[in-house]
């Protein structure tokens, strides 16, 4: 039986240069309070070796050269400790949240997946580091020597069983987190490292310190044995970056998005889940016209930040963070923000991923992915409401329709039909007739009749003039009396013999044989004739 | 002479062997595969719409184009294909089209306002293809805008769908794809039915009487160009396999029952309810 423990020093600080790569090889101080009495909370070991240490006020820290300072980020450290966990659940399904900068795993069972405990080490090392984190991994046979290890080594420990205590022995006994009492105890008595811990006797040791003694003392000689307290997976995929500059362009915000996106999508990986929708929020800048009334304000107060919120949803969970940036990409162009950017979150919601096997008889479909982003783009071009798949309403309004979003079918309802074309050729139609299809005018377009007994003898639309050949009508409808919007119209089939050519607008330019087949309609509550369109 | 010819075409193979190999080879038309548009006449005919190819639809307004093209959906979309329809002017109807036997579900809907935007949209869904039809509908455009799409545009959209199987179909009201289109098909409309409603004793008496139902029309439609020889699924007479240039079919078209939902009209003379 094995435990790994994944320990992140530096927690804090490593939570706000996860997701910027060039803090992390840069003094970087975080500070906490409210200001003037702000002061450094953690600090990097770069910052360490300058001289900053925790506590120190913040002007103080400032006048250090190359400093980074940044405020504590609570949400960041919440992102981290998920990422840490992503990490955890990614190799093994039981795991301890033992705390928020450490994590252990129970090996049983995976050294045949992953190969030896070194190379399980390995791999959870470039784990963390994909994810942003710098890590020292311990593996030992009992929970608590794994995390002490972590705790005291950097890199990756080993530790095999029967070694514990001679693994732990160099190390100081603040690594077994004694109380500050014990601490001090164990101070003026010389007690300073593990070893000397261990090389107390026993019996008087529990005399002085109590029970609490004793398990430190099992603590340090590795011999402490307790179960893993497994912790319940959780979902949250969200990853944030507060920026220093604030961005009103798309280039500089597509770089920055893609980088969150590829830690989502890696988190999303490690755990086998997919995204089937994304939701990006951004804090903008407060605008011009707020910093002006707060200076009129006598009780000055710093303007809320406005914000900008999107979900994108998927046909099919994905994460392919490309595809998605593209997407992001093409929303935002189709409705920008308002203002400067100064905060972004990102956050998945996780799903299955798909599972489809293609066909051999199969018509291809498009590619959801692609009919995504294709959508997307026509969109750009016509307006989202312009484009999608028709679908009929149930009513008996004239020409009533929605635009719903588009889906490629799904597969298995069409596979018997997709074998039966492949097997059989396509047979022609056998219908001799074909129904007729009519063109709408959208909107219906304005027209005068003249009547003759009571039905349309000659009419007037769009520049053009013509007799009624023959007509169809009336033909009432209506429906919905009880709402505003009722209906209640006349409808007449009208064949329409135009006047000479000359008297003709482009759109009947080429009416040939001089005639056409519409579709005209009286409207009782307006009182005007329209025409709805033709049949073509 | 004949050597320096030789040279020559020796050094323009070379230069031309990464990109087109045996360039001065001559190739025979590629054999294409052919669907049904869902008229048997026109099938017969045309041996059906090819695939990799842009077919051209042209006629006047009420020639019967509209009701060729909803066939051809109809056909792929009852094939499970996905189609798509780029729409100029935003003249759809989408309860036709469902009576006509189209999957609305299985069409994805552009609703343009201009030809820039329609032929954008085009480029967009054949770039990501995928699609059993696309179709683009510029039947209300007027002719003197549609003259001014460039031919290179026509040529391009051939160009890309050329190896795949997605078929092209263009509407318009005259010719412009050119030698573009594979197939040219122009339709004019013919005879006009106008239906007696059932109880009415009196023989119908043109221009009008309110006893009348708009039974459908009669459109004629003439190969004006096939270029491909096509192997097709489609059972035709033997003498029909190779179109000839002129040929001409007629269809009709018939007004369906059930494409919308008005109450039945009560003032007619006869009572005939109106199939709409």
């Amino acid at each position: 039986m094995a435990f790994a423990s994944i320990f992140v020093p530096h927690f804090m600080v490593q939570a706000v240069a996860r997701t910027d790569s060039s803090l992390r090889d840069r003094a970087l101080v975080l500070i906490d309070g409210n200001p003037p009495s702000s002061s450094v909370v953690a600090v990097n070991e770069v910052a360490a070796r300058m001289g900053i240490e925790p506590g120190m006020a913040k002007a103080n820290a400032a006048q250090f050269a190359g400093v980074e300072i940044r405020p504590r980020s609570r949400t960041q450290e919440r992102i981290a400790h998920a990422a840490l966990l992503d990490i955890g659940w990614s190799v093994s399904p039981r795991i301890e949240n033992a705390a928020e900068d450490a994590i252990i795993l129970d090996l049983a069972g995976l050294t045949g997946i992953f190969g030896s405990e070194k190379d399980i080490g390995t791999h959870l090392d470039s784990l963390s580091a994909e994810f942003g984190l710098s890590a020292h991994i311990a593996i030992a046979s009992n929970i608590d020597t794994a995390q002490i290890a972590a705790r005291g080594f950097p890199g990756i420990t080993v530790i095999p069983h029967g070694q514990e205590s001679q693994y732990l022995s160099g190390l100081p006994v603040s690594v077994l987190s004694p109380s500050m009492e014990m601490a001090e105890t164990l101070s003026r008595w010389g007690v300073r490292t593990c070893a000397d811990f261990a090389n107390l006797p026993i019996l008087q040791l529990s005399e002085r310190l109590g029970q609490e003694g004793v398990r430190l003392h099992a603590l340090a000689r590795g011999e402490s044995s307790r179960s893993l307290v497994i912790a319940e997976a959780e979902h949250f995929f969200e990853e944030e970056m507060e920026l220093d500059d604030p961005v009103e362009e798309l280039d500089p915000l597509s770089f920055l998005l893609g980088r969150l996106l590829d830690q989502l999508c890696a988190r999303l990986a490690a755990r086998s889940l997919a995204a089937a929708a994304i939701r990006v929020r951004f804090e903008l800048q407060p605008s011009f016209d707020n910093a002006v009334n707060i200076r009129k304000e006598i009780f000055r107060e710093k303007a809320a930040p406005g914000l900008y919120e999107k979900e994108l949803q998927l046909p099919l969970p994905t994460r392919d963070s490309k595809m998605l940036l593209k997407l992001l990409r093409l929303r935002l162009q189709l409705n920008p923000p308002n203002a400067a950017i100064q905060k972004i979150a990102i956050a998945a919601h996780a799903a299955r991923p798909r599972a489809t096997q293609g066909g051999l008889f199969r018509p291809s479909f498009p590619d959801p992915e692609k009919l995504e982003l294709t959508i997307a783009r026509i969109a750009q071009v016509v307006g989202e409401a312009s484009v999608g798949a028709p679908s009929l309403v149930d009513t008996y309004r004239p020409g009533e329709f929605r635009m719903r979003r588009f889906l490629t079918p799904q597969e298995t309802a069409e596979k018997n039909h997709h074998l039966k074309a492949a097997l059989y050729p396509e047979e022609q139609s056998k219908n001799s007739k074909t129904p007729t299809s009519f063109r709408v005018f959208r909107p219906p377009v304005p027209a005068k009749i003249e009547p003759n007994i009571g039905s349309p003898a000659r009419v007037f639309f769009r520049g053009l003039s013509g007799e009624v050949a023959a007509a169809s009508g009336p033909w009432r409808t209506s429906g919905e009396w009880w709402q505003e919007n009722s209906w209640q119209q006349e409808e007449w089939d009208l064949e329409i013999h135009f006047h000479s050519f000359s008297e003709r607008n482009d759109l009947h330019a080429k009416c040939h044989p001089d005639c056409g087949l519409y579709l005209f309609y009286y409207d009782l509550p307006r009182g005007s004739w329209f025409v709805r369109g033709l049949y073509d | 002479m004949s050597s320096k010819t030789s040279a020559l075409r020796l050094q323009v193979e070379s230069a031309l062997t990464a990109r087109v190999p045996s360039p001065f080879q001559h190739r025979d038309r590629p054999l294409v595969d052919a669907v049904p548009a869902g008229i048997s006449s026109v099938d017969i005919s045309t041996g059906g719409f090819p695939r990799g190819s842009l077919t051209e639809i042209y006629g006047p307004p009420c020639s019967g184009k509209t009701s060729l093209l909803i066939s051809a959906l109809a056909s792929r979309t009852a094939a499970s294909e996905v189609c798509a329809l780029v729409d100029a002017r935003d003249a759809f109807d989408p309860q036709s089209a469902e009576a006509a036997g189209v999957k609305l579900e299985q069409l994805l809907w552009v609703r343009c306002r201009n030809v820039d935007q329609a032929l954008r949209s085009t480029d967009l869904l054949i770039q990501g293809g995928g699609f059993g039809l696309i179709a683009l509908d510029l039947g209300d455009t007027p002719p003197n805008i549609v003259r001014y799409v460039p031919l290179q545009v026509w040529f391009r959209f051939r160009r890309a769908v050329e190896s795949t199987p997605t078929i092209l179909v263009l509407l318009e009201q005259e010719s412009n794809a050119k030698t573009c289109a594979s197939l040219v098909l122009e339709l004019r409309a013919q005879k006009t039915h106008w239906l007696q409603t059932s109880g009415c004793s009196e023989k119908i008496s043109l221009p009008h009487s309110p006893a009348c139902l708009l039974g459908g029309w009669k459109s004629h439609a003439e190969i004006i160009r096939s270029s491909l020889k096509r192997k097709t699924r489609v059972l035709i007479p033997r003498d029909h396999l190779f179109p000839n240039i002129g040929d001409g079919v007629d269809f009709e078209a018939e007004v369906l029952g059930n494409y919308s939902h008005a109450e039945c009209g009560k003032a007619s003379v006869g009572g005939g309810s109106r199939p709409r």
